[in-house]
């Protein structure tokens, strides 16, 4: 595989209880890149998604295992605070989650929880993160109206926003256009083909052609194994692996 | 699950064994038109090649509609690009038995001289081609799509063969020679049909590669 490794995930095993969820997984994400995980609802892709920013941490009887180093530290390291690591790692869920505030506050929010105070900069964050997630032109005249009152393709992308305004270099999104209509959709593919200039996404996503427009490369998970992880276009023409052929085509899932 | 996905792969299987079964009959039955100098069967043949037009772009169409409908990957791609391909070399196959009927009709009017074994040789193979790599498409058999390539050879041989035979005909009768020159024609046409088999075999195995290629 090419490109610089932005994470590198060595023998993660993850444990719910008894419920052996993620096993034994090695991957490296490459920067800059947008890596899709693919697989049936319960694979552990979502799962997998959350280690890389300790989301599972608040989970209880969680227990994990093995090594995940994002630009060579270890993020599970008793020393590192989540805080910081979320910062780097951004977010972006299903359902478009704006907070019940303006605009503005909800791309300020970050950056004021991390102290920025003076409104020159923080005028500039928003500013900047609402273009960077291709929404500026549509809300710069109302920055200070609901945030609830956009639509879901737009509420999504402020929660982009969101997310960039901490300045992170990685985006997680877990399925983040599954709730949106096609053109919303299409919007936000465009959106992550140019944040991946600057960005590392991991994206879990459930439309196969989706993983195939946007990824450069592909991971498919099964119960809690990661079977096959290959550049996205060899994947879905040349599956090495029986049951990636299985799910991709239809047979199963 | 993806049972109208299946029941649509296998109309398109159907269709192909329809296809390759018309243009089949319309080999057989241009070179029977030439050797028995039957004008009716002859241009019967030409027009009939229509109705090979008109099944290519059916396949076509139903072809575009699987890709769009069920937007298919890995082998299911391949197995419909495949037959997208394979329907222009049997298209080819078909204009071919037009084309040695209208030699028969070009050498209709002459006096004919009677040895048409090897030609007759010639179109038996290269009609056994054509079936089995139609048949290895359907019954996905990447070992049948093999011979038919490697049979290729023998159509190549028979060809040499009427050429040497029209040449010594010639050399004996120089005032026939066109009708020769007409018949070395066929004999082309029933190589070039050797090759569009040939083609056909090679997107079976294409369809039926599970091995990633490095881009050529």
């Amino acid at each position: 595989m090419s490109g610089t490794v932005k994470i590198s995930v060595r023998d993660l095993n993850l444990y719910y209880g008894e419920n052996h969820a993620l096993k034994n997984i090695n991957m490296d994400i490459c920067e800059r890149e947008i890596t899709a995980l693919i697989g049936p609802s319960g694979c552990g892709k979502s799962t997998f998604l959350k280690t890389l920013n300790r989301m599972n941490d608040l989970v209880e009887n969680v227990r994990i295992t093995g090594q995940i180093c994002l630009d060579g530290q270890d993020i599970y390291d008793k020393k590192l605070d989540t805080t910081v690591l979320r910062e780097k790692v951004g977010m972006v869920f299903q359902q478009p989650n704006p907070f019940p505030m303006s605009i503005y506050d909800n791309i300020a929010y970050g950056p004021r929880v991390h102290g920025i105070r003076d409104r020159r900069v923080l005028d500039g964050i928003v500013e900047e993160s609402l273009k960077g997630a291709a929404i500026w032109d549509e809300v710069k005249d109302r920055l200070k109206t609901s945030a609830l009152g956009l639509s879901g393709g737009q509420q999504q992308r402020i929660c982009i926003a969101r997310a960039l305004a901490v300045k992170p270099s990685v985006l997680l999104m877990d399925e983040p256009t599954s709730a949106l209509d096609p053109v919303s959709t299409s919007k936000i593919e465009d959106l992550m083909e140019e944040l991946k200039k600057q960005y590392t996404i991991v994206i879990v996503t459930h439309n196969m052609q989706q993983a195939l427009r946007v990824s450069d490369k592909t991971a498919f998970f099964l119960v809690g194994d990661m079977v096959e992880y290959a550049d996205t276009k060899t994947l879905f023409s040349y599956p090495q692996d029986k049951r990636t052929e299985s799910y991709i085509t239809g047979r199963f899932g | 699950m993806r049972k109208k996905f299946e029941e649509q792969l296998s109309t398109l299987n159907d269709e192909m064994i329809r296809m390759g079964t018309m243009i089949e009959e319309n080999i057989q039955k241009a070179i029977d038109s030439l050797v028995k100098n039957d004008i009716e069967m002859a241009k019967d043949i030409m027009e009939k090649d229509e109705l090979v037009d008109k099944k290519q772009k059916e396949i076509e169409t139903l072809c575009f509609h699987l890709l769009i409908q069920q937007q298919p990957v890995a082998r299911d791609l391949r197995v419909i690009t495949a037959a997208m391909k394979m329907v222009t070399d049997m298209e080819r196959i078909g204009d071919h038995a037009a084309d040695i009927s209208e030699m028969t009709l070009f050498l209709a009017d002459k006096d004919r001289n009677p040895t048409y074994d090897t030609l007759l040789k010639m179109a038996a193979e290269a009609s056994v081609m054509l079936i089995q790599s139609i048949d290895a498409y359907t019954k996905k058999d990447r070992e049948q799509a093999r011979e038919v390539i490697a049979h290729d050879d023998v159509v190549d041989a028979l060809f040499c063969d009427v050429k040497r035979e029209l040449v010594e005909l010639i050399r004996s009768n120089p005032d026939s020679g066109e009708q020769e020159i007409d018949l070395l024609m066929v004999a082309k046409y029933l190589e070039r049909i050797g090759d569009h088999a040939t083609n056909i075999a090679e997107w079976v195995i294409y369809s039926l590669d599970d091995r990633i290629r490095t881009e050529e």
